[in-house]
């Protein structure tokens, strides 16, 4: 069926402008820019701190973002579909009070851990259910489950520290043997690996973002779009429960308000990773990249003797930089027309 | 089609002559975006008391030059002239200002408002003290619905209103601001027909008092029954204008499209073979009840009907997006689960749905995603996309329907709407459909790509592949099914062959005058 | 169900103004919330009478004041169809500059304290509301980003100092704690706030494009409504109120850290929510969105007199959000189609 006539016009519209400006603009991607400000960040820490460079820092850094970074992956996936999970802090608080209470009450380290796991999937479904089966929006109920849970952990664990974790566990917090890489870091690099392929290159991650960028033309298409946001919030609760667990390891205690507001610190990462808070936009490796980023600038701040209240400036202004540059390009797109109009009138 | 002189034609219009001013002139006005010209040459005239069509296929410029008249988009070049002197239409509130009413296709309301505040949005009545004077504001919108004979509850919710209802609130609002132009950019294209002639008594009611209305279809006889001049527009420029009775529809046809179109419609041939889908007492409560139906290989079934009798709901059943009280769906002699797209799909049914930009298309996706958006898990391998095949999948069927485009990474949203509707087309076609359920096949389409989504339809059937057609245009039906199934209020009031129908027996079934055993 | 809508429908004067099914459903939103308060109310008092003297009503009212004032400020952003959530940095800031300024004018008139914590307020405000307006990024983004920068600069000029009450003037104290015929003072500035903000919200016509913007967007520039403007004045008041609520802060504590109303953001947002404001916009009262914020408060206040252990509060306050959440929900669906059945009667009439 297809003739000469029908190639010729497939080819025709390429010597179009535009697509040279398609080009360009996958060059300047929002990661590109990333990449330029990690380095950035290395810079800065080398100049304030001849340590800044050791391994060491970087094992720290890793240490004490491993968490927030790993809760970042399934946080990924949510946005990009459109939704929010604001829960995750809590969950992570409540799987550690349950790891806690069960380890202190003489259970197995196994077995509490088997059941914080378990209480992670149940309440992301939990989740799930309020915001697919009844419809809910999903920021109202998962600010509401994170009261909830945050309050299961306080029932658990009221005002107790569950310590004495055995040592296998709490050696989690040293690096990996022979090496100078966290556990958290690793466990982290492994997973966004995971998700990366997952998102980028099956079946499953365009459906998530078909469901971002137009929930019904999937819908229509065959996504099942209310199962997977469901499945969705399961597997973010049980990486959060995860979180939680490898958190208590590396504290070696545990307690009910662990890990309290960290959930903005999540939502922060993936946005400034570039991940439309819109859904159907983002890519896994700009949220490493912000982890990095993060990361590095906490770890050459603190060298620095900045406090971690003033550091959250940072986090801040990160966080508009990455809604306001993208937007620049529109911003000056509309003030160069308007500039032109106005000569246009002014020359008629 | 065109009812002669019967009706809206006879009134001639106040002051449609040469030597009087028009009340609104736009003239060489010219809009860029880009690199893409959108309007080049925009012009027309409107004179008091006349309702005139504004023709021209999609990407014509229609919709840029209805902007500039509203004040949302500002003219490179040319002039926008009232009563002969410039104006500078800088926002909608100028516009409005200036008397200019802009009726949408898709009403814009305020859902979550009454009413009467849907039409006094930002000017409320006011009293003592800067305060909205409710009171006023009620009274004021149902002085203005009692004008337009309609009855409507100024202080109930916008929320849940018809689209017609909507029209008319802001018509009302148009009223309210004593618009002396009001455009309607393609009204009827979501009204049934008793919706259509009270929108026409309005129109009329309007002319009458002196307002000049400006019509924008894609429904050639609705124009013919309801506009005294004509205007065409081709390719962003102005090509004529001329009164109507001084034309016809193929004459106005050949200045749309710029060639002749030969023939709109091809006839099929194929005898049809084994039934594909048997639909046996499907009911959804309240929506559809009982409806038995088949399709066969190599046949069009077209579901005709008023909007609103059902028929993209049976659809909808049929291929699973909402759940079915009763009834079952058999395709090949199997029978269906309810209520899962997926399970349509794996007995091979395609769904091309009357929305677009909302159901058919992921428009920030780009061309070859949307493409392979329902055959992604049959171009995996392990669990993973190939992109190779899926662009040999897109660029095959981007060339096989002609598609016109940038890039295939382009996003949808960079195609006009009848290149939309061909990648919609194409990823069903992709999965190699048994039957293809195509709702509003041409809605929003201009006429050469109308044209070729029939020739499309027609191969189909050649190729033995049986398709379920919903349309609102009866030429359209007439000339593509082979058999005519029309519903009326959520039942199957009658079935004709091609050789039966006409335009009065299905108009007579879809009002319910005609009932199923009389067929 | 029914039953109960049909008595409100019936107790109710009708108003001539609006829909009957509009404003009887937000009637019965508002008043299911405070029946929701009299039963809590009334079964603590079964359980424990002393909920019910002066002292212990006194703190159900004061307690809530500054949630119920940034509850406010906060339905004017949502509904516009975005959302604040550097309410709780902004207090912060607000009320330890505040203490500042007691620290270094230790007879300032209380007026000018209140209206110097609005001040701070309104900035942060206008910044927020310029970024978000102007610029045409997100809220959740913008303001989540202006959460961390407040929080931080407030660090920073913190500095590990800490207002102490002895700073604090003995008049401004008694502000924070005194009576006015048996009501706590903090209680009427916030119901005074709800009045003014709930009557303009009815009456005047920019407070009417708030709701046009946020029950549809684009028909709202389409109707000429300064759209950019009126976000930019949604977000200016809430950052007004926010700062205001810094120096009631003070006012009630006498005290400030660098970490004071840390986490606010979310429990104001879910007051609005209980409230019955819709977290997508367009529709939602200031009194509602104060009531949810009094609700929440009394369940805490009930179940500390009940002798619940604290431990339970939160976990109860979260599940009394998802059932705010969900009934709101079946309240649409159930509009919905009252409105669509009015519509085909009247078609078929």
């Amino acid at each position: 069926m297809t003739t000469v006539e029908d190639r010729e016009l497939l080819k025709l519209p390429e010597a179009e402008p535009r697509n040279i400006e398609d080009r360009l603009r996958g060059l300047v991607r929002w990661e590109g820019g990333l990449v330029i400000l990690f380095v950035a960040s290395l810079f800065y820490g080398a100049s304030t701190s001849p340590y800044f460079m050791s391994i060491q820092t970087f094992f720290f850094a890793g240490l004490n973002f491993g968490e927030i970074a790993i809760m970042a992956l399934p946080m990924t996936f949510i946005i990009i579909t459109g939704e929010i999970d604001l829960s995750v802090a809590s969950m992570l608080g409540l799987s550690a009070s349950i790891l806690g209470y069960l380890f202190m009450h003489g259970w197995s380290i196994w077995a509490a851990m088997a059941i914080c796991l378990v209480v992670g999937i149940v309440g992301g479904a939990l989740n799930g259910f309020l915001i697919t089966r009844l419809g809910l929006p999903s920021i109202a109920v998962t600010i509401g489950t994170l009261t909830l849970y945050r309050g299961i952990a306080l029932i658990v664990l009221s005002t107790n520290t569950a310590t004495g974790f055995p040592s296998w566990t709490t050696n989690l917090s040293l690096p990996i043997g022979g090496t100078h890489i966290a556990y958290d870091f690793a466990i982290f690099v492994v997973m966004a690996i995971i998700f990366g392929v997952v998102l980028h290159m099956t079946p499953f991650g365009r459906s998530l973002f078909a469901i971002g960028l137009q929930q019904e033309t999937a819908f229509f298409s065959g996504v099942r779009v209310k199962r997977i946001k469901f499945l969705l919030y399961v597997l973010s609760g049980f990486i959060c429960a995860f979180a939680g667990i490898l958190y208590t390891f590396q504290q070696a205690s545990s307690a009910s308000d662990t890990g309290t507001g960290l959930e903005l610190n999540v939502v922060a990462i993936a946005l400034f990773g570039g991940v439309s808070i819109f859904g159907g936009r983002g890519t896994i490796f700009g949220v490493f990249l912000a982890v990095c980023i993060f990361g590095s600038l906490q770890a050459s701040l603190t060298d620095a003797n900045v406090s971690a209240q003033a550091q959250t400036i940072v986090t801040g202004v990160l966080l508009l930089i990455s809604v306001l540059v993208p937007n620049a390009r529109d911003g000056f797109s509309r003030v160069r027309s308007q500039v032109r109009r106005r000569r246009v009138r002014g020359a008629t | 089609m065109a009812k002669d002189t019967e009706d809206g034609v006879g009134t001639e219009p106040r002051g449609v002559s040469p030597e009087e001013q028009p009340l609104l002139r736009v003239d060489h006005v010219a809009k860029s975006f880009g690199p893409v010209k959108a309007l080049i040459d925009g012009s027309v005239d409107l004179y008091r008391g006349e309702s005139h069509a504004l023709l021209g296929e999609n990407g014509a410029g229609k919709s840029t030059l209805v902007k500039i008249l509203a004040g949302v988009y500002q003219p490179d070049a040319g002039h926008v002239l009232l009563d002969g002197v410039p104006i500078n239409l800088a926002s909608p509130a100028a516009a409005r200002d200036a008397g200019i009413s802009i009726i949408y296709q898709e009403p814009t309301l305020f859902p979550d408002l009454s009413v009467a505040e849907n039409i006094f949005m930002g000017r409320q009545p006011l009293r003592t003290g800067r305060r909205i004077d409710r009171g006023e504001m009620n009274s004021h919108s149902k002085d203005v619905f009692t004008r337009l004979g309609v009855p409507l509850n100024p202080s109930r919710l916008a929320r849940g209103l018809s689209v017609a209802d909507q029209q008319i609130v802001e018509i009302a609002k148009a009223i309210s601001f004593n618009a002396q132009i009001i455009v309607m950019d393609e009204p009827t294209a979501a009204l049934t027909e008793v919706e259509v002639s009270r929108l026409f008594d309005v129109m009329k009611n309007l002319r009458e008092q002196g307002t000049a209305v400006m019509f924008i279809s894609h429904r050639l006889g609705e124009v013919f029954e309801a506009c005294q001049r004509v205007t065409v527009m081709r390719d962003g420029r102005f090509v004529n204008t001329s009164r109507i009775e001084d034309t016809d529809i193929d004459t106005i046809i050949r200045s749309m499209v710029g060639r002749d179109v030969s023939s709109m419609y091809a006839e099929n041939t194929t005898v049809p073979g084994e039934n594909v889908l048997e639909v046996e007492h499907l009911t959804r409560e309240g929506v559809f009840t009982d409806v038995t139906f088949n399709v066969r290989a190599g046949e069009i079934v077209a579901l005709a009907g008023l909007v609103g009798a059902g028929r993209t709901e049976v659809a909808r059943g049929i291929f699973g997006i909402d759940k079915v009280d009763a009834g079952t769906v058999k395709v090949g002699g199997k029978k269906l689960a309810h209520g899962s797209p997926l399970a349509a799909m794996a007995a091979g049914i395609g769904f091309v749905p009357e929305d677009r930009r909302q159901q058919g298309l992921v428009m920030d996706m780009a061309i070859d995603r949307n493409m392979a958006l329902a055959s992604v898990g049959s171009l995996s391998h392990f669990g993973l996309i190939r992109k190779a095949s899926e662009r040999s999948l897109a660029s095959e069927w981007a060339a096989r329907l002609q598609l016109k485009f940038g890039r295939l990474s382009n996003n949808a949203s960079t195609l006009s709407g009848g290149n939309q509707q061909k990648v919609v087309l194409g990823k069903w076609l992709a999965r190699k459909p048994r039957l293809l359920i195509i709702d509003e096949p041409t809605r929003g389409i201009d006429i050469g790509t109308k044209a070729e989504v029939h020739r499309l339809l027609s191969e189909l059937v050649a190729q033995g592949v049986a398709v379920l057609m919903i349309s609102s245009e009866l030429p359209e039906v007439l000339g593509m099914a082979d058999r005519i199934l029309v519903l009326h209020e959520g039942r199957l009031a009658a079935e004709f062959s091609r050789g039966e129908a006409d335009e009065a027996n299905i108009m007579r079934a879809a009002t319910g005058q005609l009932k199923k055993s009389a067929a | 169900m029914s039953i109960i809508d049909d008595e409100v429908a019936t107790t109710l004067p009708s108003k001539p103004t609006g829909s009957p099914i509009l404003s009887r459903v937000l009637r019965f939103r508002e008043l299911a919330i405070v029946v929701a308060i009299a039963l809590v109310f009334g079964a603590t008092y079964l359980k424990n009478s002393q909920i019910a003297s002066a002292a212990n009503v006194q703190q159900l009212l004061s307690g809530p004041a500054i949630i119920i004032l940034l509850a406010v400020g906060e339905t004017l952003v949502i509904i516009t169809r975005n959302v604040d959530l550097s309410v709780g940095s902004v207090l912060g800031l607000s009320a330890y500059l505040d203490g500042v300024l007691f620290e270094h004018n230790p007879h300032l008139a209380v007026p000018l304290a209140l209206l110097a914590g609005l001040g701070v307020g309104l900035v942060c405000g206008m910044v927020n509301g310029v970024i978000v307006a102007y610029a045409r990024v997100p809220s959740l983004v913008v303001t989540l980003g202006m959460l961390y920068i407040v929080r931080g600069v407030d660090a920073i000029v913190v500095n590990g100092h800490q207002i102490d009450p002895s700073s604090i003037p003995q008049s401004f104290v008694n502000f924070g704690s005194n009576n006015v015929l048996g009501i706590p003072i903090l209680f009427i500035v916030a119901v005074v706030a709800v009045a003014i903000v709930g009557y303009a919200m009815r009456s005047f016509r920019a407070a009417r494009d708030l709701y046009a913007i946020g029950s549809n967007p684009d028909a709202a520039v389409l109707a000429g409504i300064p759209v950019q403007r009126r976000i930019f004045s949604a977000f200016a008041i809430s950052g007004a109120l926010a700062g205001l609520g810094g120096a009631l802060y003070l006012a009630q504590l006498a005290t400030v850290s660098s970490v004071a109303g840390t986490g606010y953001e979310l429990n104001v947002v879910a007051a609005v929510v209980v409230g019955g404001v819709a977290i997508f916009g367009g529709s939602g009262t200031v009194l509602g969105a104060a009531l949810g914020a009094l609700l929440l408060n009394t369940i805490n206040g009930a179940l500390d007199t009940a002798n619940i252990a604290q431990f339970w509060h939160q976990a109860i306050a979260g599940a009394m959000l998802l059932a705010a959440i969900a009934f709101d929900r079946f309240v649409v669906l159930r509009t919905d189609r009252v409105l669509r059945v009015e519509g085909a009667q009247r078609d078929n009439g």
